[in-house]
């Protein structure tokens, strides 16, 4: 049995259908890549599971209940928790604050505290009194995978791990991933690099126009199937 | 005219407006909501230490001690059951709604009160006053000072030493990631509101003690407060009462002058202030 999985979910900005029937499963200590173009729906999809979008209750279902239409507040609290697009640390918090936020409703059974996310990325530690939206991009990006681990999640949602960041602070957040990983949390990773993608995933999902296009293990993907996946069969 | 005991009495009353302006601060700064019926919620927290002290006899002080938990319970309960509905990106209906509830409080006042003034017992601490040589100083005007700044150094303190601030701060700043970090962004609005209105209730009580009071008060004191907030930078809490000063000692300045320049004395500082700095004396960094 899965831990988390999508059965059937559409999503709706007013009128627009963003997604269509979309099926994802996550299993536990796995981690799932979803791909695809601007648009494709990645992020509405997170935002489904996170409970920012709210949906039909059976729609989803985690630890075998249905969570659908919870609120992103119960649904972090039941140990989803997101790395959310754009990073969106808090401007009036410290890099320390922005951390100890992630712990301060959930504290999960595992490795993560203050000091272990410091000893995963160095760099926070010197920086932990500036304000967060003082950082680099990159840095940014470490707190909020921080912030997200600090309440030691059963799931780990990433939209966008890397998008707008440069190589070398692509590397280190990369390299930190396995021992991210064997933290034990299940992860989703939402990543436009697909090479990247292949390399650290456990299954890979291509979305389009808010459909799944394709899915499968990366080594049993082609080349030509991801490129049909991601821009439409007749390319 | 004494100059130097104008400047004095002008900023102690600064510090009454601080208290009537803080509770509108901190809603404002965490849900963007502004309370029309904030001086309105003063005077009802006013006729509430009245009815306790006499219900039970007790000094006003400790009256108003009493009344906060009631008045912590009345804030969560209307932030919960009624602005928690309204809030959302149109600012309309909340503004509408609080305008509502200003005219629900004062007609119930007139019926439950009657349209007499009223005013808080305040013995001998009212008429009471230090001799510092050049000035005489009202003990009442100075515990009014003394209870705004220590109001907004204990709020100070909540809010960047704490948890609950920790989570007033990232709400305020976006709530739907707060939410995404376990928080309740409507949870949060109910305890903010809460606090609002135990400082209410202790500019309640300054407000009782020092002036008399009837149910059509409170507006008055939701402009000084009003004025205050903007003149100090919306979110900013010290300057706040920066603003209540200010206002304090146009009004004190402007009846030395001539005693009906008092009022508007003090709305020409605002109108003043905000030519210079729009944004007010000590804006947010980022809004
Ligand atoms: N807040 C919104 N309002 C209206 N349409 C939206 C909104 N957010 C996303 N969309 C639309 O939904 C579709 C999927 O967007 P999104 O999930 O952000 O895609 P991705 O993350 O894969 O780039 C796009 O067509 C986008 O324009
Ligand atoms: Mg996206």
């Amino acid at each position: 049995m899965a831990l988390l999985s999508t059965h059937g979910l559409t999503a709706h900005y007013g009128q627009f259908q963003a997604l269509f029937g979309v099926d994802v499963t996550l299993d536990a200590g796995e981690c799932v890549a979803i791909i695809g173009a601007n648009g494709a729906g990645k992020t509405t999809l997170m935002r489904s599971i996170s409970g920012v979008l709210r949906n039909e209750s059976k729609s989803i279902r985690y630890r075998d209940l249905p969570i659908g239409s919870l609120a992103a507040d119960e649904v972090m609290q039941r140990g989803i928790a997101m790395v959310p697009e754009g990073r969106r640390l808090f401007p009036s918090l410290t890099v320390e604050e922005n951390l100890l936020i992630g712990a301060q409703v959930r504290k999960g059974q595992g490795p993560w505290t203050l000091e272990a996310i410091y000893e995963l990325f160095p760099i926070l530690k010197e920086r932990r009194k500036n304000a967060g939206t003082a950082l680099s991009g990159g840095q940014q990006q470490m707190v909020a995978i921080g912030r997200a681990l600090m309440s030691n999640p059963d799931v780990l949602l990433c939209d966008e791990i890397s998008l707008g960041l440069a190589p070398v602070v692509i590397r280190d957040i990369y390299n930190a991933l396995p021992r991210i990983r064997a933290g034990d949390a299940a992860m989703i990773i939402v990543e436009q690099d697909i090479g990247q993608a292949l390399k650290v995933a456990d299954r890979v999902y291509c979305m389009m126009e808010g459909r799944v296009t394709l899915t499968g293990t990366p080594q049993a993907l082609s080349r030509e199937a991801i490129h049909n996946a991601y821009f439409g069969a007749a390319a | 005219m004494n100059w130097i005991d104008t400047i004095v009495q002008g900023v102690l009353l600064g510090g009454l407006y601080a208290l009537f302006a803080s509770g509108l601060s901190l809603v404002f700064g965490i849900m963007r909501l502004v309370n029309l019926a904030h001086g309105d919620l003063i005077v009802l927290g006013a006729y509430l230490i009245l009815l306790i002290v006499s219900l039970l006899g007790l000094s006003p002080f400790v009256a108003a001690m009493v009344a906060l938990p009631l008045m912590f319970a009345l804030g969560y309960g209307l932030q919960k059951f009624v602005l928690n509905r309204v809030l959302g990106e149109d600012i309309l209906p909340p503004l509408l709604v609080t305008f509502g509830i200003s005219i629900v409080v004062q007609n119930a006042l007139l019926q439950g009160a009657s349209a007499d003034t009223q005013r808080l017992p305040a013995g001998d601490i009212g008429v009471a006053s230090l001799n510092l040589g050049i000035v005489n100083i009202g003990v009442l005007p100075l515990l009014t000072f003394g209870s705004a700044v220590g109001v907004i150094l204990i709020l100070n303190h909540v809010f960047y030493r704490t948890a609950l601030g920790r989570a007033f701060r990232a709400t305020s700043d976006d709530a739907t990631t707060a939410s995404l970090m376990g928080i309740r962004p409507r949870a949060v609005f109910a305890q903010a509101t809460g606090i609002a209105m135990m400082i209410v209730t202790i500019a309640a009580l300054y407000l009782g003690l020092r002036a008399s009071f009837d149910p059509a008060v409170g507006p008055a004191r939701l402009i000084y407060a009003f004025e205050a907030v903007i003149i100090g930078g919306l979110g900013s809490l010290w300057g706040t009462l920066a603003g209540g000063v200010i206002i304090g000692l146009a009004q004190t300045i402007g009846a030395a002058i001539n005693p009906e320049w008092q009022i508007l004395a003090g709305h020409v500082a605002f109108l003043l202030v905000l030519l210079v700095k729009p944004r007010g004396l000590f804006p947010r960094a980022f809004d």
